[in-house]
């Protein structure tokens, strides 16, 4: 297997993109992509989508795709997991590069969630249709179980809890890309409309048109295109109960610690050398779960710990440096491919006023469902 | 989705609430071929007596749209005394009185319809003891 880096990124704005249609934003991205890696031609496309067919009526997306960013003729794949489809499109990226099989591959990641009718239905089809959905959860509620069980667990607060969006949203603020770039508070929190308790709407990533896409050679090959390649040295991704009651225990995630100890072994790292990860933080309490699966924090410690400020500048690890999903917004299949992007920014020392200093490794956590895959990233520069 | 032919399959569970045993001890009650926990393919059909207590709770107050004029409705994931795990509205109680640790009972109830002249579904609810 041959060494796989990173040369260019691309991304659209996210939000509610009334102007744009799902191939319009995805082009979009992958243009930016191009044009910041210096390639015109591409040897194959991957695009990582939860549910266009659901959204706006289109799949054979991936041939949409290739048709639109002018690169009619090549291979191009479409990669479902959920929320986690746009992590994996990275992998199966990584996959074709690292095998010899293609030198230049655009991992994209795309969703057009606001010209949907009903979105919370088509959301759940990512939970246990049979055996969850059936019954009438949603995915706020599948969270809020996890979340119900954690409190009465672990004795988290509400207003620990608050802490996680609180500082997703500090974070964001100068993030000209994300949907809601600005601070709030708790009371902000506590006057919002309850979803499913205890989650209330300010504990739940937003509905959002976005795309993101990144550009994948070897790295033997990297330096023609770009200064600062950032190589992919760790990769793991995992599945896990697709049903949340199938979780021996509802208060964890155990494909995303399936998925980290893969890239942390693939990475020769431990969780110790990483001090920045964008985490998957679709709701609050699911940040505070996955930094314990990865291992930043003890079973039924996160929660204080990020409370305490040790998820932030000046802490142990930096979460969601971006804003995360609940403040940059969540496109579910652009997502893991947008995480990426931070994190290219981060070792490339481009994230401005949200630069992490002294940054050697960049971390991305991306999941899909309640813990049904997950799919971890470990970057680094060279 | 609107036939009306592939109810019949899902009747031995939801209507009879029949559930497997594997030969390691694992209880499911959605029809699996293979155990998760040991891989062994040896069960036998067990029927639910109808029994269980709260794992875990929410209220959901944002709902789809077929369940939108249910809010605020409670759902929980319930351990049944066999063991099997599934997920259930609890129903005929003051939301405040849904806890975990909780004991439920199943009874049988109108899930919703597909349309105004389509199949009405029936399912598994849960009451508190």
């Amino acid at each position: 297997m041959r060494d796989v880096a990173i040369i260019g990124v691309g991304m659209t704005r996210f939000g509610e993109l009334w102007n744009q249609s799902l191939r319009d934003i995805f082009a979009e991205a992958a243009l930016k992509a191009m044009e910041n890696a210096h390639v015109e031609k591409l040897d194959a496309l991957y695009v990582g989508a939860m549910s266009p067919g659901l959204y706006v009526y289109q799949e054979h997306i991936a041939s949409v795709m290739a048709d639109y960013i002018g690169q009619r003729g090549i291979p191009a794949t479409r990669v479902e997991s959920a929320c986690a489809s746009g992590g994996l499109s990275v992998k199966s990226a990584y996959l074709e590069v690292a095998s010899g099989m293609s030198d230049i591959v655009l991992a994209g990641g795309v969703e057009k969630m606001w010209d949907a009718d009903d979105g919370s239905f088509i959301l759940a089809t990512a939970s246990d249709q049979e055996f969850e959905a059936f019954h009438g959860v949603t995915f706020p509620g599948l969270y809020a179980m996890m979340a119900n069980r954690y409190m009465y667990q672990y004795g988290l607060t509400r207003e620990e809890l608050a802490q996680v969006p609180i500082k997703n949203h500090k974070h964001s603020v100068g993030n000209k890309n994300a949907q809601y770039a600005f601070e709030i508070d708790f009371k902000t929190i506590m006057n919002s409309a309850m979803v499913a308790d205890p989650l209330r709407l300010m504990d739940c990533s937003p509905i959002t048109d976005g795309a993101a896409a990144v550009i994948l050679c070897p790295l033997d090959r990297a330096k023609e295109f770009t200064d600062k390649p950032i190589k992919i040295k760790g990769i793991g991704a995992s599945t896990g109960p697709i049903a949340l009651h199938d979780h021996k225990d509802v208060t964890k995630l155990e494909a995303v610690k399936l998925a980290a100890d893969r890239a942390y072994k693939m990475a020769g790292a431990k969780p110790q050398d990483i001090s920045f990860c964008e985490v998957h933080d679709c709701f609050s309490i699911a940040e505070i779960i996955v930094a314990e699966e990865l291992g930043f924090f003890d079973y039924g410690k996160a929660g204080k710990a990020i409370a305490e400020g040790q998820a932030t500048y000046g802490g142990k690890v930096v979460l969601n440096s971006s804003g995360g999903l609940k403040a940059k917004g969540h496109p579910v299949g652009a997502t893991g491919v947008a995480q990426v992007i931070e994190a290219v920014e981060q070792l490339r020392g481009e994230a401005g006023k949200r630069q992490v200093p002294n940054i050697k490794l960049g971390m991305t956590q991306n999941m899909g469902g309640s813990g049904g895959s997950s799919v971890v990233h470990i970057l680094e520069a060279v | 989705m609107a036939n009306s032919q592939r109810y019949t399959r899902e009747i031995p569970h939801r209507y009879r609430l029949e559930a497997q045993k594997f030969s390691d001890g694992y209880v499911s009650f959605s029809t699996r071929y293979i155990s998760p926990e040991s891989n062994t393919k040896k069960s036998e059909k067990i029927t639910l007596k109808g029994t269980g207590t709260i794992v875990a709770y929410t209220v959901i107050h944002i709902a789809a749209d077929a369940f939108a004029k249910q809010t605020p409705f409670p759902v929980a994931i319930i351990e049944t005394d066999e063991g099997a795990r599934l997920t259930t509205q609890i129903v005929d109680c003051k939301i405040s009185d849904v806890k975990i640790g909780g004991k439920v009972e199943f009874v049988f109830r109108k899930m919703g319809e597909e349309g105004e002249s389509g199949i009405i579904n029936y399912c598994y609810k849960a009451v508190l003891l």
